[in-house]
């Protein structure tokens, strides 16, 4: 029965609107971006405001992107320089991970570890380790081990932290299942500490091998030898600016690489935390 | 059962007096760290079949009580009695459950059911009793969802699952430490329910900590008041409502009657 007294309304529809900055598309907004700070960088060395010495053109870094891709692709030295920066960057990740996931475990999980170990790493990690480079120079040579060295030192303490934090994520009543279930320590750390703390290692990795590729960079600069950061010392006491820029160019894809081997990793090994992060890339 | 308060009304004994399961007696629990009194003079009995509750404010010592009893804390003084041993650890005759389903993300549900096996005898002894968590995830209504991971269950489904894991190795005793609290009513009345049926089918010995006065009268034959500083039991409270209970009894007089008076006994001690 409908009230005769009562007008006819219409239903109440209506939308719930995102901000326009909200609204726009990935590809469109990184196209955006991206033509916006070339843009406004071919303004600026066409203007002449900034010397081309500091600064070159987007034109002549495309041209030495070109060259150095071509020089790439064709297998010619700059290869062997790449190779041996990504020999350097791998052997210490693994290193670092290595090390470090050890000191994380035992620092989460003894209280030997908390007590006496931990107050001397976060001593040495305050250290700016940079500062070791003469030191593991001097003791390994101008060849590849002292930058791999380098680049653990740096990559090996946010794998510790991230580790024993991980361990510590457990929470209350886990561990009272296990301990209830009559588990051991060691079945406690294997089956419910180690994968609960899974999500944190990962971030410790990811950390790391932004910090790896720092290091093995820091080490070629300081130590010469035959890797990408001798090459682009070398542009760089040249004035090749250009260059320099297309070479770290390059180099950036290594370190993309790395860090989407970690996150291709963490999807397959913690398959369970399917959380959405923002940006979608970690 | 010396240090209990006269029985409010006349025990009509439904539940039989069968073989006691579980046995403490002058229980008392001391924590060095800050010298409190946790427990004070507890006895307790539990016979076979039965379901007995705590209620009690936080803080009258029900968790530490039930801590002790699943072998996770040891006592100060006083003996505690499963099965005729001594409970000086956990063990595999108790079967436990907690406020959160605390389920392994990284397991499926009938992996995270025969956990308690797979620790306690292998991986080999926990596939072979896949049959068996088969058979409980049928009893809860769990049963086409065996392979599925905890992340896709509701927080009533997960509860149940957890059931099964604590009756996989078919304990003696089952501690449950306010196994429901997290659940919306609804589920929760449900969930009750459910959990009395199962109970019921399977004949288990119950222990339970709660905070919600009509969830320990509707599951319970019997409730230990408890009251704090010291921690100590001030009454065993028979429940002689017949079963199986449903939820309209929440509204009969006698129900009111109960609560009533448990609400009574832990009102006196707010104001004491």
């Amino acid at each position: 029965m409908t009230d005769a007294s009562r007008p006819e309304v219409e239903d109440t529809v209506w939308e719930e609107r995102e901000a326009l900055i909200d609204r726009i598309p990935r590809w469109i907004a990184m196209t955006f971006l991206f033509v916006a700070v070339v843009s406004i960088w071919d303004l600026v060395t066409r203007m002449g405001w900034v010397s081309a010495i500091i600064l070159p053109t987007p034109a002549e870094t495309l041209e030495d992107l070109i060259f150095v891709g071509g020089n790439l692709i064709a297998g010619e030295y700059m290869v062997d320089a790449l190779w041996t920066t990504t020999l350097t960057v791998a052997y210490g990740f693994l290193i670092a991970a290595g090390i470090g996931f050890s000191l994380g475990v035992l620092v989460g999980e003894t209280k030997f570890g908390e007590r006496a170990v931990m107050p001397y790493l976060v001593a040495i990690d305050t250290m700016p380790k940079v500062a070791f480079a003469p030191l593991f120079i001097a003791w390994l040579g101008f060849d590849i081990g002292s930058k791999v060295a380098l680049a653990a030192f740096i990559a090996t303490f946010p794998i510790v932290v991230a580790t024993a934090a991980g361990l510590y994520a457990a929470n209350e009543n886990e561990r009272l299942l296990f301990k209830s279930m009559g588990a051991t320590r060691l079945q406690t750390l294997l089956r419910l500490k180690l994968p609960t703390g899974l999500p944190y290692i990962f971030t410790g990795l990811k950390i790391a091998s932004v910090g790896v590729m720092a290091g093995a960079i820091t080490g070629e600069f300081l130590g010469g030898g035959r890797g990408f950061g001798a090459l682009i010392r070398q542009s760089a006491s040249q004035l090749d600016t250009p260059r320099v820029f297309a070479l770290i160019l390059y180099l950036s894809l290594l370190g993309l690489a790395l860090y989407f081997t970690v996150v291709w990793m963490q999807r397959y090994f913690v398959f369970w935390n399917k959380a959405e992060k923002p940006g979608g890339i970690g | 059962m010396s240090k209990v308060e006269p029985l409010p009304r006349e025990p009509q004994t439904t539940v039989a007096r069968s073989l006691p399961v579980y046995e403490i007696e002058r229980l008392s629990k001391t924590y060095a760290r800050n010298n409190l009194t946790a427990l004070s003079d507890v006895y307790l009995t539990i016979h076979k079949g039965e379901f007995v509750s705590v209620i009690g404010s936080s803080g009258c010592g029900k968790s530490t009580l039930l801590k002790i009893m699943a072998g996770l804390l040891p006592p100060t003084t006083g003996r505690v009695v499963l099965d005729g041993r001594p409970v000086l650890g956990p063990r595999p005759d108790i079967g436990m459950m907690f406020q959160q389903a605390t389920l392994l993300p990284w397991k499926t549900t009938i992996e995270n059911i025969v956990l308690p096996i797979e620790i306690r005898e292998g991986r080999a002894a926990a596939k072979a009793a896949h049959v068996r968590a088969m058979d409980l995830l049928e009893l809860v209504g769990l049963g086409e969802f065996p392979n599925v991971y905890p992340g896709e269950l509701s927080g009533g489904m997960a509860q149940r699952a957890s059931i099964c894991r604590m009756l996989v190795a078919d304990p003696a005793m089952l501690l449950l430490d306010e196994p429901f609290s997290a659940l919306d009513e609804f589920t929760r009345d449900f969930m009750n329910m459910e959990f009395q049926r199962i109970c019921m089918e399977r004949g288990a010995t119950a222990f339970l900590v709660t905070h919600s006065l009509e969830e320990a009268v509707i599951l319970s034959d019997r409730i230990q008041v408890m009251k704090a500083r010291p921690g100590r039991i001030v009454e065993d409270v028979r429940i002689n409502l017949r079963r199986p209970r449903t939820l309209e009894m929440i509204n009969t007089q006698e129900f009111g009657e109960i609560v009533a008076h448990i609400r009574e006994l832990l009102g006196k001690e707010a104001h004491e």
